[in-house]
């Protein structure tokens, strides 16, 4: 084994094949290529291992989006078609989330239409369902859990949102759980649960104050619809608890496999690291690591100081202008090979048993099935 | 100080306001294109010359701290950095509960009870419900610190901010919109107002960090549009982590053989062969890259590009983006 690549390699055929793992979950800072990874996967899956794969996708590009044959948020599996599963049998279905959506149906689920229709008319609804930070990361957890109850599908690969750290997607239903059963929620309650008329009938001497605070800062209109809203969460309360500890559970179990997805850049690298060791807290299964835009020569020699040297000459000597502008780039990318390794070491080294793959960066992106399936076998290269 | 570096500061003064003539920079980007340096490079740019800046972060990501190697920054104004000529770069992490409790104190001389309400949750809680609260009381620190007097002069000559990235940053500037829903009148309201009029007035200016890459670029052709709805000005598109061209254009395997043999390298067929492969594929990267740009320049925005920093950010990266970010001297 070579000093430079100490981490085991990750084989995702063996992953995507094995009919144990039904759940496979790409996390990763933004911008790194989760969702284009994702997709590759699901792909791969469908085509290659016969299996009836969904892709549940957050925010794709557009461009990407279109290549599966998703033009809307519509909170729908479909059927990807033109691919070829011919062989295989498989089948390949795509989603994109929509995050309002989902919540409004998780409100349908645990209320009476009535009470729902009061819901969604609440301004603090709408600002929540579409605003709350955390909602999106929220709802995908939902999402997911929703595909995995109908058992429709032998895999679900889940894209994670854009967050502004990869660990959001773990923290942020405990956040909303949290929120939901925090003591202020229940100072604001009490009186709606002991039957009084009025939320502030229930006079503490520091609720009193809370109040008196709330009216002046926010104004009394807002006050009411902030009772109004939180009276009707109530009823939801058991039920959004419930369903984020079913899937945190879900998280932990042996047919989800988690995906790491980062970049040879400090920053991405550092995240991953983080949440490697996030996974490991939380009992969930981490398979691995896919690191994605890595720059590899296509040779080894000459290296990049020969290369210089002999631009160098070649150019005093006068007309080979391609063979010098080709080997200065020759030396260029060999150097950025070479910072590239030390970057993802910070990540080996923390996690040396962490089976990894390496990308190679495409020249162009990837907008269509064909671009998804030079990936797919990229990250499968033996 | 001599004669000679004080009109130096001052040509770097002059440099400074000349191009960049708002006193709110807000720099948004899709996330992993270097908004963070680029804010840092900018905040050291226009201190130069004696200056003094405040460079905010609002994400509670520590990023200032780990582009400085410090500790995690307080909700509190310190030097991070000096720059030319006597200049000081000040940063701070802004932080809603924070800034809430300030606000209240503020405005209604909460004192204790301030606190009190924080050990009950109601912080967290008005924060988490009304995500557009959260956005107003960031802004609201941001602008009154680009506002603050002392002495009747400005504390700061510019503030940079470091903002949420493009795909938030509409909705985290629009602030009015966000709280209108909410609040329909009150203080809240008041607040709003006066951070959308800043936002929206010459004093403010949006600039867009983008990398030449697919993604990147349609963020930030999208932002702009959104941006531009909502009346606030953009200033500058940044191209960050831009290389040099290598490549002049197509070369042919016999070339190479030729040339490699004139070098005294190896012509085996797995080195031509290769290295050939590697210009080719640089070249189809460079003509994307070259239609990428084009699609920028197409939006009509006052352009700067940046070089990648290769051996990664330090102080001495920080001070030649800063030094591209003011320009040449006239």
């Amino acid at each position: 084994m070579r000093p430079d690549h100490p981490a085991p390699r990750l084989d995702i055929d063996q992953i995507l094949a094995d009919p144990g793992v039904r759940i496979v979950v790409c996390c990763g800072a933004g911008g790194v290529g989760k969702t284009t990874t994702a997709a590759a996967l699901a792909l791969r899956a469908a085509e290659r291992h016969g299996r009836r794969t969904v892709v549940l996708t957050i925010d794709p590009a557009r461009r990407l989006a279109q290549s599966l044959g998703l033009t809307e948020l519509d909170n729908t599996p479909r059927q990807v078609k033109g691919i070829d599963v011919e062989a295989s049998g498989g089948q390949l279905h795509a989603m994109m989330l929509d995050m309002k959506r989902t919540f409004d149906d998780v409100v349908l689920a645990h209320t009476d239409p009535a009470k729902a229709a009061e819901i969604f008319a609440n301004p603090f609804y709408q600002a929540m369902s579409s605003t709350f930070a955390g909602t999106q990361e929220y709802m995908a957890m939902e999402k997911l859990g929703q595909l995995h109850a109908r058992g429709d599908w032998d895999l679900i690969v889940v894209d994670t949102p854009p967050s502004r750290s990869a660990l959001d997607f773990l923290d942020a239903p405990a956040r909303l759980s949290r929120f939901l059963d925090g003591r202020m929620l229940r100072l604001l309650l009490a009186p709606a649960r002991s039957g009084g008329r009025s939320m502030f009938s229930l006079v503490t001497a520091s609720f009193g104050m809370f109040s008196r605070v709330v009216q002046k800062v926010l104004g009394a209109q807002l006050l009411t619809d902030l009772s109004g809203f939180v009276a009707a969460l109530d009823s939801m309360f058991g039920g959004f608890r419930q369903r984020a500890e079913q899937t945190y559970r879900v998280l932990q179990a042996r047919e989800t496999a988690f995906l790491l997805v980062a970049v040879p850049e400090p920053d991405a690298v550092r995240e991953a690291a983080y949440f490697a060791g996030r996974l490991g807290e939380e009992r969930m299964p981490l398979a691995g690591l896919v690191l994605n835009r890595v720059h590899l020569p296509a040779v080894e020699t000459p290296t990049a100081a020969d290369s210089l040297a002999a631009a160098d000459r070649l150019e005093e000597l006068g007309g080979h202008e391609a063979t010098v502008e080709t080997l200065r780039a020759h030396a260029a990318l060999t150097q950025q090979a070479g910072r590239e390794r030390r970057v993802a070491r910070v990540f080996t080294d923390a996690f040396p048993t962490v089976p990894t793959v390496a990308v190679t960066a495409q020249p162009a992106d990837v907008h269509d099935v064909d671009g998804l399936r030079t990936i797919g076998a990229a990250i499968s290269q033996p | 100080m001599r004669a000679g570096e004080e009109s130096v500061d001052r040509a770097d003064a002059e440099r400074a306001s000349a191009r960049w003539p708002a006193r709110l920079h807000v720099i948004t980007g899709k996330g992993g294109t270097g908004k963070t340096t680029v804010a840092a490079a900018l905040a050291l740019a226009l201190a130069s010359g004696g200056r003094r800046t405040l460079l905010v972060e609002v994400e509670s990501r520590q990023g200032i701290a780990q582009l400085f190697g410090t500790d995690p920054l307080p909700y509190e104004e310190r030097p991070i950095a000096t720059a030319r000529g006597g200049g000081e770069v000040r940063a701070l992490a802004v932080d809603s509960e924070e800034a809430l409790l300030e606000y209240l104190d503020m405005f209604y001389k909460l004192g204790a009870a301030g606190r009190a309400l924080r050990k009950l949750g109601a912080i967290d809680f008005a924060t988490t419900i009304a995500p557009g609260l959260r956005d107003v009381l960031l802004t609201g620190k941001v602008k009154e610190a680009t506002t603050r007097t002392a002495d009747k002069r400005r504390v700061y000559d510019a503030v940079v901010l470091d903002a949420p990235p493009t795909g938030r940053i509409g909705r985290f500037l629009n602030v009015t919109a966000e709280t209108a829903r909410l609040a329909k009148v009150g203080p809240i309201k008041t607040q709003s107002e006066g951070v959308a009029a800043l936002l929206r007035s010459p004093m403010t200016a949006v600039h867009v960090v983008t990398l030449l890459e697919e993604m990147p670029v349609q963020e930030t052709i999208d932002a702009i549009a959104d941006l531009t709805t909502l009346r606030i000005p953009v200033g500058r598109l940044i191209l960050n982590a831009t290389r040099p061209a290598l490549l002049a254009g197509k070369v042919t395997q016999a070339e190479l053989r030729r040339g490699l043999a004139a070098a005294g390298l190896p012509t085996d067929r797995a080195t031509v062969a290769g290295l050939h492969a590697e210009a080719r594929d640089q070249l189809i990267r460079r003509n994307l890259e070259e239609s990428l740009r084009a699609e920028l320049v197409e939006l009509g925005l006052p352009l700067v590009e940046l070089p990648l920093l290769t051996e990664g950010v330090d102080r001495v990266g920080l001070d030649m983006i800063a030094d591209t970010l003011l320009g040449p001297a006239s």
